[in-house]
């Protein structure tokens, strides 16, 4: 302790700045790591071309459709019986993948439709909830028969070839028709 | 014995080196551009977009046009009401201002990747389906059909 005291006159008064840059370096590396940078994210959505004349009529088998209806209400009917958007998702998936072969559900993965129709005083939060289930479930069975054929989940990032695979095994129907206008704000 | 004392303080420089203090502030600098986004424009509606778990990352800002739809702000509340406004660009617009928008977006991408571009829809929640539906219809009746609808990541907790 003496030593140092003695020594104090002789050291320059001044801190090594030297590191600095370093420190600063450690720094913005640890910000990069930890904060995530403000991404743009949602679902894509490819929408069908517009044509003047009205779509011709489809006969389709009753059990291959799945209809949902939103109303302005917010409220989901789903094959005439009312629904809450979280068991959407497995119902859906039930609906498409038919594993108990219900003659009321899908025949198969590739008859099967979804026809989603909402009202004009819908919600735009519980479309998109709507939506998001819907996908979730074309996901989730997408995934399921990726890891049985290929033993990897399933992701866009796949080769192409498999992708194609997948999805002529289970292709994504999903029809929208026009809304209607019951609770179309004033 | 009073006097060495005061000469010694004199003597010694103070103050802490400065340096180094324009390379962390160039730092601080840089990372600020990295990790916040560049608006060029002024949102004038509220768009808060809901939450959804089966997102997809919109890769080129360049080949992305956001059309943004929610009510007005406090600001111009007077002026344009409560009712769910388009805003394209830094202005309030009409549906059938879209194919322009997208036009004029279109020239400032080369012509190879016209078929890559993505229209945001930037859309608050609390909007009613009316006004996104018009907008879909215009985006249809354009050929603009990517569209991807702006939506947060869920928190993990109330997943399904």
């Amino acid at each position: 302790m003496a030593k140092g005291s003695k020594s104090r006159s002789l050291m320059k008064n001044e801190i090594n700045a030297s590191s600095m840059a370093d420190i600063a370096f450690l720094l913005l590396i640890f910000f990069l790591v930890t904060t995530t940078i403000v991404e743009d994210k949602g679902i894509t959505v490819k929408l069908p071309p517009w044509s003047e004349e009205p779509p011709e009529e489809l006969k389709l088998k009753g059990r291959n459709v799945y209809l949902v209806l939103v109303n302005a209400q917010n409220q989901l009917l789903v094959r005439g019986e009312p629904m809450e958007v979280r068991s959407l998702r497995d119902n859906a998936k039930e609906f498409i993948a038919n594993p108990g072969q219900r003659e009321d559900y899908a025949e198969s993965p590739k008859n099967a439709i979804i026809s989603l129709k909402n009202d004009r005083g819908t919600n735009y939060e519980t479309y998109l909830a709507v939506y998001n289930e819907l996908k979730a479930a074309y996901n989730e069975l997408w995934d399921d028969l990726c890891q049985r054929k290929f033993g990897k989940p399933y992701s866009e990032d796949l080769p192409t070839s498999i992708r194609k695979t997948i999805k002529d095994e289970i292709p994504f129907v999903l029809s929208e028709a026009e809304p209607t206008a019951f609770g179309d704000e004033k | 014995m009073v006097k060495k004392f005061k000469k010694k303080r004199s003597d010694a420089a103070p103050g802490i080196s400065t340096a180094s203090l324009p390379d962390i502030i160039f730092i601080l600098l840089f990372f600020f551009m990295v990790v916040t986004q560049m608006r060029d424009s002024e949102l004038k509606v509220k768009v808060k977009t809901p939450f959804a778990t089966e997102l997809n990352k919109l890769e080129e800002k360049s080949l992305v046009n956001y059309i943004y739809v929610g009510r007005p702000n406090d600001r111009y509340k007077d002026v344009y009401g409560t009712k769910p406004r388009i805003q394209l660009g830094d202005k309030f617009a009409e549906v059938n201002e879209i194919p322009l928008f997208l036009e004029r977006h279109k020239t400032k991408v080369p012509e190879s990747r016209h078929g890559q571009i993505t229209s945001s829809l930037r859309v608050d929640g609390q909007v009613t389906m009316g006004i996104v539906q018009d907008v879909k219809t215009q985006l249809r009746k354009y050929g603009q059909l990517k569209v991807n609808y702006s939506a947060k990541k869920r928190p993990d907790e109330d997943k399904g």
